[in-house]
């Protein structure tokens, strides 16, 4: 059996005083695995999301992620991590406005210090599969919220991580869209690559996702 | 207004650089002020006090006493524009002898019955006012012989000294009774009269120049041989501490210069910072001018605590200055005038409000919409072509979007810009400043002889000076050397002494600097310091006569010597035949100085001289203008620095949400730091590019500008201090002080928690 991608155990996550805004959660996900995270808004999806890519850290408990433990990473280790292990993919896109299309997909490469040609050869393609190519040259400010989404989903491919987290990738977008990215993510969870997705439309949990996680106020609420 | 007030102060108490910076900057642009100001004043003070006490003479004329009686000379008294005149008063220059030989320089013995009057009433300083005719008062100022010796006259007439005096109008050199003239006169002395006016306008040499004339024309063609401006007495009084004012009034200039750069960034950044909050206020009634008023006030608060510090800092700086001139003054006056400092810290505290306020007008008129639109839609696409090239640039990533980011930011990149040009011109400045005092220092002095013989100058034939520089030549070690004695002078047309200095062997070598011309090289020839060309009107090829103890001997000026004195040196043996007092010499390299002048002193065993290696004594007034040049020259450094700190912190502000998607996507700590870095260094580099050359135009305008306040002509050699090293060293400083400023700011992009930055917006 292979090692699995994502490995939490009991891990809780404490902003001051109040209720934790995760608490004692665990979960696994295998390669090629595509799973939807739902529940409403201020429940903790993205605190765990930050947590498996290593942008934030728990308070108790570990995280193990492509066989890295993340709590104890600092600064520098967890931005090598990412950039080795995970693309991300945001609600509001992130995209940067006064960088081009192809270089905010080539900028993560060229941070890991990836050779240029073969990353702009992959950039290219990446553009090409999700139909953006010829807006290559062309500044986010331009492009519709589904286009923008297409860049970021590129961006998130570069590196070729083992996992792809999205945070409300279709939070923000119109329904058609929607659609666009829902099919995106279909295809690239068929294609085999392992998603971990934030999300409270259903419809993107249903079409994509093979196991759904439902949080509720910090914990795990129901297993299906 | 208190609630908008709150509300304002409360987005903005979290920029504690700004305030710092604000208070920071400040502070150095009113210690700069005060410093400049006050020194200015104080330079001025102490004569204008003096002068006002004793109702110094505007003008003082010698005539001619065969070409002008007594009667036409006191009916000059109601020429138009003279208020109140003192005289005629006989004039006689004489030179003493004191007991055991000593001769004085020729002084101008001027005969009066009391020493009040309506002009030039003369302080005694110690001792009481003649008496009798054989008593003589002697001016504080021209030798120093203590009360109760007793001085003779060429002719062998003895007078006690019973007292000193001074005259602010540097009238005379010595005062006896009119009843003492006939026992003065005599074969060697020069005679005439001495008039004193005060004029109704006298502030400016035109104005003098007017009643000068007034004064000429009521008397004989050709009766007037000298007329002195109590401006040229002025002049020489305060030169000393003027030669601070031009650099000090420099470094002023740039403190404010400074202040207004950094407070306006300052107040724009913030602004810029809280658009949205304003927009938002607006948007809930508050008017535009409350708006601007709460940026103003939030900006004086740390302005005016910077200035009281400024204030005191400056107050406690002038200290040392003060103290040296007081010394020159023999005033009392040991601190700055209070009004200065009034005035300094009111008039940068003036300009901070103005400027803060301009930059706040912005925040006035923003119209509410694009306020609250601020962040919504992508900004103005300023300076993608440069993150477009930077991204083909051959350098890591986070580099290249560094070098791209000043493009994005044009006014903040200017602002940067300045700062750190400013930073490279005040240090540009003070660093050729410090080399070109060290040289004139040299120059003035004319000691870099290593070793020094001195002895008795009238020793005789032991001491003949072939056989004594044989002697030096024939120790190892001696790499060029000369014998120098001095003695005072006269020179047709200028009532006061000339120091005549002949020179036997070469001595050019000696920290001489030429102003034109060459080093004389035959007899009869001589070089002369500025002063005496000025006062004389001779202009190089000239021949002057200089009557040295009464002989006079003709001398063709051949060169300008570097002199703040009136001087002359020449290689012609003088009428007195005098051996050197003196001679210097420089000695070959590694040649120990101590061991050569012991071994000298034994080689001259019998001939009355010693050698000792020479001690260089620096000028205090030199370390004291060291001193401040360095101080100011880090508090200019240290703003510089604070600029680029304050706009880097506040351009990161603006990027805190970017900067968190850079570092989710993968970037590292020190990969942050090396863009935030580079974002200033090529912002640095042409700030250094170009504050080098405004700091070397500074030096060339400031130093000869100094050295004309103490009566000098720079030679170009004492200007040309700038190398192509230190020049480049200069301008790399540009980008190092924009290093040292953005170190801190990138450490904190680099900490940023991720998490945070993105959910900010
Ligand atoms: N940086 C933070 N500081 C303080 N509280 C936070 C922070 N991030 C999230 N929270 C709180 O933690 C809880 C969960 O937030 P989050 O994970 O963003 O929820 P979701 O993404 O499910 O809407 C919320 O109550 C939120 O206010
Ligand atoms: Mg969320």
């Amino acid at each position: 059996m292979t090692d699995p991608v994502i490995d939490v155990r009991g891990v809780t996550r404490r902003y001051g005083e109040g209720p934790p805004a995760l608490h004692d959660v665990s979960l696994t996900v295998r390669p090629g695995e595509c799973v939807a995270v739902l529940g409403p808004s201020g429940s903790g999806k993205s605190t765990l999301l930050n947590l498996l890519a290593a942008l934030d850290r728990p308070d108790a408990g570990t995280v193990t992620v492509a066989g890295t433990r993340l709590e104890r990473l600092g600064e520098a280790a967890s931005a090598r991590f990412r950039r080795a292990h995970v693309g991300l993919v945001f609600q509001f896109f992130n995209l940067l406005d006064d960088l081009t299309v192809l270089d905010n997909v080539l900028l993560p490469a060229q941070l890991a210090g990836a050779p240029a040609r073969a990353s702009r050869a992959h950039a290219a393609s990446l553009l090409d599969s999700l139909g953006m190519a010829r807006h290559a040259q062309a500044y986010p400010g331009r492009l519709s919220g589904g286009e923008r989404q297409r860049v970021a989903v590129a961006r998130a491919l570069i590196n070729r991580p083992a996992l792809l987290l999205a945070d409300e990738p279709t939070g923000a977008l119109d329904t058609a869209s929607g659609e666009d990215v829902r099919r995106l993510l279909d295809e690239l969870h068929r294609s085999g690559q392992t998603i971990v997705l934030v999300t409270h439309d259903l419809r993107l949990a249903e079409a994509s996702a093979g196991r759904t996680i439902r949080l509720r106020d910090g914990r795990v609420e129901v297993r299906r | 207004m208190s609630g908008l007030g709150r509300v304002v102060r409360s987005g903005v108490r979290r920029r504690r650089v700004q305030t710092v910076v604000v208070g920071l900057v400040t502070a150095a642009a009113v210690t700069a002020t005060v410093l400049g100001g006050g020194l200015l004043v104080a330079s001025q003070a102490p004569f204008d006090d003096a002068f006002a006490a004793q109702r110094g003479a505007h003008l003082t004329v010698r005539a001619d006493s065969g070409a002008v009686t007594e009667p036409q000379l006191a009916a000059s008294a109601s020429a138009p524009g003279v208020v109140a005149a003192a005289g005629p008063y006989r004039v006689l220059v004489v030179a003493f002898t004191e007991r055991g030989g000593m001769r004085t320089p020729p002084l101008t013995v001027v005969a009066r019955a009391d020493p009040g009057g309506p002009v030039d009433r003369i302080e005694l300083a110690g001792g009481r006012w003649p008496a009798g005719p054989d008593e003589i008062v002697l001016s504080g100022g021209a030798v120093r012989v203590p009360p109760g010796s007793r001085l003779a006259t060429p002719g062998g007439a003895e007078f006690t000294v019973v007292g000193t005096a001074r005259s602010v109008s540097d009238t005379a050199g010595a005062w006896v009774l009119p009843s003492a003239v006939g026992v003065l006169d005599g074969p060697d002395t020069a005679d005439g009269y001495q008039m004193l006016y005060r004029f109704t306008d006298a502030r400016t040499p035109t104005e003098v120049g007017t009643g000068r004339d007034a004064v000429v024309a009521t008397l004989p063609a050709g009766a007037v041989t000298g007329a002195r401006s109590w401006l040229d007495v002025r002049q020489q009084a305060v030169e000393d501490a003027a030669v601070f004012v031009p650099f000090l009034v420099a470094f002023a200039l740039l403190g404010i210069v400074m202040a207004l750069l950094v407070v306006g960034t300052v107040v724009a950044g913030t602004v810029g910072v809280a658009t949205r909050r304003i927009g938002i206020l607006k948007a809930l009634g508050c008017t535009p001018a409350g708006v601007v008023r709460a940026f103003v006030a939030q900006t004086l608060l740390p302005a005016a605590v910077g200035a009281v510090a400024g204030t005191v800092t400056g107050n406690l700086l002038a200290l040392p200055v003060l103290a040296e001139t007081e010394e020159i003054y023999g005033s009392a006056n040991t601190t700055i005038a209070w009004w200065v400092t009034v005035l300094a810290t009111g008039g940068v505290l003036a300009v901070v409000t103005l400027t803060a306020w301009a930059a706040a007008l912005r925040a006035g008129r923003l119209r509410t919409v694009d306020a609250i639109a601020v962040g919504r839609a992508s900004g103005p696409a300023r300076g993608r072509w440069a993150s477009r090239l930077a991204a083909r640039l051959p350098v890591a990533r986070p580099v290249g979007l560094g070098l791209a980011r000043p493009f994005a930011r044009p006014a903040r990149t200017v602002a940067i810009l300045l700062a750190v040009a400013t930073g490279a011109a005040a240090m540009t400045f003070a660093t050729g400043l410090a080399a070109s005092l060290l040289r004139i220092q040299t120059a003035l002095t004319q000691d870099v002889a290593d070793v020094t013989v001195t002895g008795d100058p009238d020793a005789g034939p032991v001491a003949d000076p072939a056989a004594v520089l044989a002697a030096i030549d024939a120790q190892p070690g001696t790499r060029a050397r000369y014998g120098r004695t001095q003695a005072p002078g006269t020179v047709a047309g200028i009532a006061d002494p000339v120091s005549v200095t002949t020179i036997t062997g070469d001595a050019a070598w000696d920290g001489f600097e030429m102003v034109s011309g060459r080093w004389f090289a035959a007899p009869g020839e001589a070089v002369v310091g500025g002063p005496l060309l000025t006062a004389t009107g001779a202009r190089i090829g000239d021949t002057v006569t200089v009557r040295i103890e009464g002989t006079p001997v003709r001398l063709r000026i051949v060169g300008e010597v570097f002199e703040s004195v009136m001087t002359v040196f020449t290689g012609t043996a003088t009428p007195t035949g005098r051996n050197p007092s003196e001679y210097r010499v420089a000695l070959a390299p590694d040649t120990e100085a101590g061991a050569y002048a012991r071994a000298l002193t034994g080689a001259l065993a019998g001939r009355g001289l010693t050698a000792r290696p020479s001690g260089t004594e620096t000028d205090p007034l030199l370390l004291v203008v060291e001193g401040l040049t360095a101080t100011l020259t880090l508090l200019l450094l240290a703003v510089a620095a604070l600029g680029v700190l304050n706009m880097l912190v506040l351009d990161l502000r603006d990027r805190v949400h970017d900067l968190g998607v850079h570092k989710a996507l993968g970037m590292t700590p020190a990969q942050t730091i090396a863009m935030v870095v580079a974002s200033v260094a090529g912002v640095g580099l042409v700030g250094g590019l170009l504050g080098v050359p405004a700091g070397v135009a500074m030096h060339r305008l400031v130093v000869p500008t100094m050295a004309a306040s103490g009566g000098l002509h720079l030679p170009e050699a004492l200007l040309d201090v700038y190398g192509p090293f230190l020049l480049t060293a200069l301008a790399l400083g540009g980008p190092l002080t924009a290093l040292l400023g953005a170190l801190l700011p990138a450490g904190w992009a680099a900490r940023t928690r991720t998490a945070t930055a993105l959910r900010s917006e």
